[in-house]
């Protein structure tokens, strides 16, 4: 009976209501349009794009010519430069991601205790995650690591050097990964966070067994956190391989092209010879890279990195 | 007896383990925010004694460095440049805000077609280099004229082009419960007055650890104005400051110093009086500092 009614009800008022109900099915949609459109226009457009010019010469003043595969032949067997920038961006992704990662830990652990002014700290540590990116913090940086600067001032202190930090190769590139590492504020949080979450029962149930510091930071610490490890990892990867001011500033590419970064070479390419076929095809291997790179991250992390609940990423 | 002994051990290591904590974390400390101090003092010390002598302190303070360097080498000064950041900055914060948090809504709260697909996608581009984009936006901006202007900053931000901002307030929009929606409904609320009246309000944490976030990266951004903007004229601070460090060939580094300590400070300001904002954006999305 009731049933009936109903369906009656709904007989009646049918097309009102489908209609309210188509609208409330779009109106979802309505609200990302911003998203849709910027989406297109500014970011999946030029992806597109940007892979169709790497295959052309374009130099902004005539139209673009198709030249196949020559620019990516180009790059990999008669640009030294590009070799160069590519080993320096490897280098210095390789060496400042896990250098950051691993201090950035390391003073969560330790944060980690429960000590009085833990807040202090923590902002203290964080103040060069806000500012590292910006030209001011690269000047100073250069300036701390000159010749004559106040690193070298301070070393003599101890009967060392003088350095000359930013005119030999593997120096400059220590500097400018010093200066990456020096921004681990932002992964701390994260790590910091994730370590407050490990439910004490498991430390209690090792130190019942005896289990030393060491042995339940890499059995139960360690394993507990991969899930942040590995976000960390990706994302400050992909930052790195992209880094660009630090170098541009500090170094200027040198000495020897050695911290000549993907990015700079890319930026040079573009916005200063204006081969924008070229500096595509560049961006392009900069991507590929970026790709396979998370995508063996990706493949591996099933077996490092520990899920909770089972784990759907 | 031999449980006191013990006892009284593992109360000494962890004593220990205290102290030796402090010290480690005060020397990183240290380390961390020595630089930054040493900016301060060398910005009131002349070029020589920058060079000249390792002490932390200048002989006496002058604010000439501030006074030479604000007023810059050529015909603009950083009162054009503070002027300019502003410029770019202020909107670009105010319509990522909008933008981001409508778009945000429209994940959080509605279901509609294809809406997983939508949404994988916009984490994807998460992890989409700029590096990648970055030539044919610049040939689709000078196409549109838009080079030497700041449209390339504020359009994409009017387009929600933010997906960690986004990713931010969907995740604080979850945690806000659906029977508030659900009551404002029966009252014949909108879907957009619902919105602005109800969630909105709601979100003010998020929508200020967003708006921090892109002001401070905004303000930092060194690259974008450097392939857009090319009339000094219309130089943000990131561009002006490069300017005291490339054209003379023996750099004043007490300017330098002087005006890089002026240009962080806005942030360093803001960092201090809103740093709850900062870390609870990071700690709650995830998003690179």
């Amino acid at each position: 009976m009731v049933e009936l009614r109903e369906s009656a009800a709904e007989a009646v008022s049918q097309t009102p209501a489908k209609k309210k109900r188509s609208f409330r099915k779009w109106r979802g949609l309505l609200y990302i349009t911003p998203w849709l459109i910027g989406f297109f226009v500014f970011q999946f457009g030029p992806l597109l794009a940007s892979f169709g010019y790497s295959f052309t010469n374009y130099n902004m003043m005539s139209a673009p010519k198709f030249v196949g595969l020559k620019n990516y032949i180009q790059l990999f067997t008669a640009d030294p430069e590009f070799v160069k920038s590519l080993t320096a961006t490897l280098t210095y992704a390789c060496i400042s991601v896990p250098a950051k990662l691993i201090f950035a830990l390391f003073v969560a652990y330790i944060l980690n205790f429960k000590l009085k002014g833990v807040n202090f700290y923590r902002t203290v540590y964080y103040m060069p995650s806000i500012l590292g990116g910006s030209i001011a913090i690269s000047a100073l940086w250069k300036l701390l690591f000159m010749k004559e600067g106040i690193i070298n001032g301070l070393l003599s202190a101890i009967n060392i050097g003088p350095v000359d930090w930013l005119g030999t190769p593997g120096t400059a590139m220590i500097v400018i990964c010093l200066l990456q590492v020096w921004q681990f504020g932002s992964s701390m949080v994260l790590f910091l966070a994730a370590l407050k979450q490990i439910p004490a029962e498991l430390y209690e149930a090792a130190e019942i067994d005896g289990g030393s510091k060491v042995k339940q930071f890499f059995k139960i610490t360690l394993p507990m956190i991969t899930p942040i490890v590995f976000f960390n990892l990706v994302m400050q990867s992909i930052n790195a391989f992209q880094d660009f001011t630090a170098a541009f500033i500090i170094t200027n590419g040198g000495p020897l092209k050695s911290t000549y970064l993907i990015g700079m070479k890319l930026y040079d390419e573009g916005f200063r010879n204006f081969k924008m076929g070229y500096a595509c095809a560049i961006s392009w291997v900069l991507f590929a890279i970026i790709l396979l790179f998370t995508l063996l991250v990706f493949r591996s992390s099933d077996a490092w990195v520990y899920y909770e609940d089972g784990g759907d990423f | 007896m031999e449980k006191h002994i013990v006892a009284g051990s593992l109360k000494r290591n962890r004593q220990l383990r205290k102290i030796l904590s402090y010290c480690v974390l005060t020397c990183v400390g240290i380390i961390m925010i020595y630089p930054f101090i040493w900016m301060f003092f060398g910005s009131f010390k002349t070029n020589a004694e920058i060079f000249g002598s390792q002490n932390l302190l200048p002989n006496s303070f002058s604010f000439d460095a501030f006074v030479k360097g604000w007023n810059g080498v050529g015909q603009y000064n950083f009162t054009d440049f503070f002027k300019n950041s502003i410029m770019i900055v202020v909107p670009v914060v105010f319509f990522t805000l909008v933008s981001c948090s409508l778009v945000a809504y429209g994940f959080a709260r509605f279901r509609f077609p294809m809406k997983k697909l939508l949404f994988g996608l916009m984490i994807s581009t998460l992890m989409l280099p700029d590096a990648v984009i970055i030539i044919p936006r610049y040939l689709l901006f000078n196409k549109l004229g838009w080079l030497n202007t700041y449209k390339p900053f504020i359009v994409p931000a009017m387009f929600a082009c933010y997906p960690f901002f986004i990713f931010m307030l969907v995740q604080f929009l979850r945690g806000i419960p659906r029977e508030l929606d659900e009551a404002a409904e029966i009252d014949g609320c909108g879907s957009f007055r619902l919105f602005v009246r109800i969630l909105l309000p709601l979100m003010k944490p998020a929508l200020f650890s967003a708006g921090l976030f892109q002001f401070m990266w905004t303000w930092n951004d060194f690259f974008n104005p450097l392939i857009y903007i090319n009339s000094v004229k219309k130089f943000p601070l990131a561009l002006g400051l490069r300017i005291s460090l490339d054209t003379s060939s023996t750099v004043a580094w007490d300017q330098v110093m002087a005006m890089s300590l002026v240009s962080i400070l806005p942030v360093v300001l803001l960092f201090f009086f809103a740093q709850k904002y900062f870390v609870e954006g990071i700690a709650t999305s995830g998003l690179k500092g």
